[in-house]
């Protein structure tokens, strides 16, 4: 078993020279562009692909603070909540009691509320949401691992329980409720964007290449982030806290930027999930979620964008097709009186724990944590806490 | 004016104090070590030096200007940097990506930033063999060499190296206090802490005895040598 399991991490070894993996992922990128050409427009395939895409920016805003600057964290369901109720407070009839329209289409000119065109909206929801990652940040700082992990955990439960409770919360007055609770602030306004017809639900490709799109506009803030000098403050700070310290990497400001990124790019996938989902419901941010955009990240490979990517795709999939529409009636077939979506969780573990086995480094590693994980290479511990 | 002047510093963990009033000066040019067994409050000197550990009372001047409140970075910036204690490598890091983090707060100074590579290669060539090599995968010795190179890096005035010696074997060591030596005729002023008294005493031209937080004893290296209680609790003579 343990020798199967070694050639199997070998046998999977993929390392391209620079040209080819740059062919490869233009070649995916061409792909990505035309897939939703060859489905029909409304096909439950291209649905899933969507909220797949919409996964992927997840995945990629938390591996920043995962996977590059090594901070646990297990609350990034805060910031699809946040990013969702910019959708719910600016974008919906919600406050019906303001007006107040913002570069809009005519169709939601008549509509009382707050209407504002999308694309200010995510840029709201991406400010918001980096505030937060600071405000989260903050307490951290002193913390490591573990502990980190706790806090954050936390947080995210609060601000569930405040979109859960949030409806009897009044701050700018009594017309003016935080959210709607459970029942959700549904619809929100059709998106509507420059040169483009307004988005419906009958036809899911402009949704789809609008994700596409943040996708790529993500892809390359992170892939610069990684490669700039702090990105290569946060793997300082990631592999070894006093050295980082030593070299002179403000730990503050390095940490924070990592939760305010990471906060801010949650923020524009939270923004775009609740739009194509047309509906801010408390009930879709549980701690589930947070686990769940880890998950991919740990399946993808840990710090390594292309993993992540790989991942977010694969365990969405997986969780939105695979178990409830391909394999559903499996059990039943069999004889069996349970439907496959009821052991939706218990699979994703079974996978997670067969990959940990198999390939504990990720489907695509990055190259740092290969290293550690199959060659031995392990981080001294720290002898001393270091002043943040 | 000295170029680094502690004066009278308490530093806490928690509720513990581990400097109970801690003073010391070293001049431009110089090697200064100390010495003390363990927890006598070496290494917490030295991080109460480089921010690391900030004192709650006292003074710490460097070049005439207060630090003792100053975050790591700016002390860095100001050109102190620290080997810290138990090397505290990168170690998925290349040996070359670890120098380069060392020069992090002039990242932009590229051209400088080769100069200073090699001239830490010069000094330990070991290094530039291996300068493709993950840092992990280097003995003791070797990463003590990376560890000094790397606050090398930072271009400082004033170099501080903790436990230089600590878990490498006794031919490594000798390597790297000659490098030591070397290091400081080129013109660098080094504070050192060494539990190993012997090495440090020998490179050292002034040394400060440390115990349980305080300075027991401050005098030339080579009059320590000769005191019978330093002979006894420090030299094993």
């Amino acid at each position: 078993m343990a020798a199967r399991a070694a050639s199997f991490r070998r046998g999977f070894a993929f390392n391209p020279s620079p040209a080819v993996s740059r062919a490869l992922a233009l070649a995916l990128a061409a792909f990505a562009i035309v897939y939703p050409l060859l489905l029909d427009p409304i096909s439950g395939l291209l649905d899933d692909s969507v909220v797949a895409l919409a996964y992927v920016i997840m995945g990629l805003g938390l591996n920043v603070v995962v996977g590059f600057a090594g901070l646990l964290d297990l609350g990034y369901v805060a910031f699809f909540a946040i990013g969702a109720f910019s959708v719910g407070w600016f974008m919906s009839t919600f406050y019906a009691d303001a007006n107040i329209h913002v570069l809009v289409s005519s169709n939601v000119h008549n509509l009382p509320g707050i209407h504002l065109n999308f694309l200010l909206v995510i840029v709201i929801a991406a400010v918001l949401c980096a505030l937060a990652g600071m405000l989260i940040g903050l307490p951290t700082l002193r913390l490591r691992g573990d502990y980190i992990a706790i806090v954050t955990l936390a947080f995210g439960e609060i601000i569930r329980v405040f979109a859960v409770n949030g409806d009897s919360v009044h701050v700018f007055g009594n017309g003016y409720p935080l959210t709607n609770g459970r029942q959700g602030i549904t619809p929100v306004d059709q998106l509507d964007l420059p040169f483009v017809k307004p988005f419906t639900q009958l036809d899911l490709r402009p949704w789809y290449w609008l994700v596409l799109t943040l996708v790529f506009i993500v892809l390359f803030v992170v892939i610069r982030l990684r490669d700039s000098r702090l990105g290569r403050a946060w793997v300082a700070v990631r592999e070894d806290e006093v050295a980082a310290a030593s070299m002179g990497v403000p730990l503050v400001k390095t940490k924070l930027l990592a939760y305010t990124v990471g906060g801010a790019i949650g923020g524009v996938a939270g923004a775009f999930l609740a739009a194509y989902l047309n509906t801010v419901n408390a009930d879709q941010f549980a701690f589930s979620f947070s686990i769940f955009v880890l998950a991919m990240i740990i399946l993808g490979g840990l710090g390594s964008i292309w993993g992540v990517v790989l991942g977010a795709i694969v365990l969405s999939f997986i969780n939105n097709r695979l178990i409830p529409d391909v394999l559903n009636s499996v059990p039943g077939k069999l004889g069996l009186d349970f439907n496959l979506s009821d052991l939706g969780f218990g699979i994703f573990g079974f996978l997670l724990v067969i990959v940990m086995v198999l390939r504990p480094e990720g489907l695509l590693p990055e190259r740092r944590r290969k290293l550690e994980l199959t060659e031995g290479v392990g981080t001294d511990d720290a002898l001393y806490e270091v002043r943040a | 004016m000295a170029m680094l002047e502690v004066t009278d510093i308490r530093t806490f963990y928690g509720n513990i104090e581990a400097l109970k009033g801690v003073s010391l000066t070293v001049e431009e040019g110089e090697i200064v070590t100390l010495i003390g067994s363990n927890g006598a409050g070496k290494s917490t000197t030295l991080r109460s030096i480089s921010g690391l550990n900030s004192p709650r009372s006292g003074s710490i001047r460097f070049l005439g200007r207060e630090v003792a409140r100053m975050a790591p970075q700016e002390i860095v910036s100001l050109g102190v940097s620290q080997s810290p204690e138990g090397r505290h490598c990168f170690p998925r890091m290349s040996v070359r990506e670890n120098l380069d983090l060392g020069a992090y707060l002039r990242s932009s100074d590229k051209a400088g930033i080769a100069e200073d590579m090699d001239r830490v290669f010069d000094l330990f060539p070991r290094l530039k063999e291996r300068e493709r090599q993950k840092a992990g995968t280097m003995s003791g010795g070797e990463q003590q060499m990376l560890a000094i190179g790397r606050a090398l890096m930072a271009r400082p005035r004033l170099l501080l190296l903790d436990e230089p010696s600590m878990g490498i074997a006794p031919i490594l060591v000798d390597r790297i206090y000659e490098t030591i030596a070397e290091i400081n005729r080129q013109g660098m002023t080094i504070l050192l802490v060494e539990q190993n008294a012997n090495y440090a005493l020998g490179v050292s031209k002034r040394a400060y005895v440390l115990e349980t937080g305080q300075v027991a004893l401050s005098d030339q290296s080579a009059a320590l040598r000769e005191n019978p209680d330093v002979q006894k609790a420090y030299l094993g003579t």
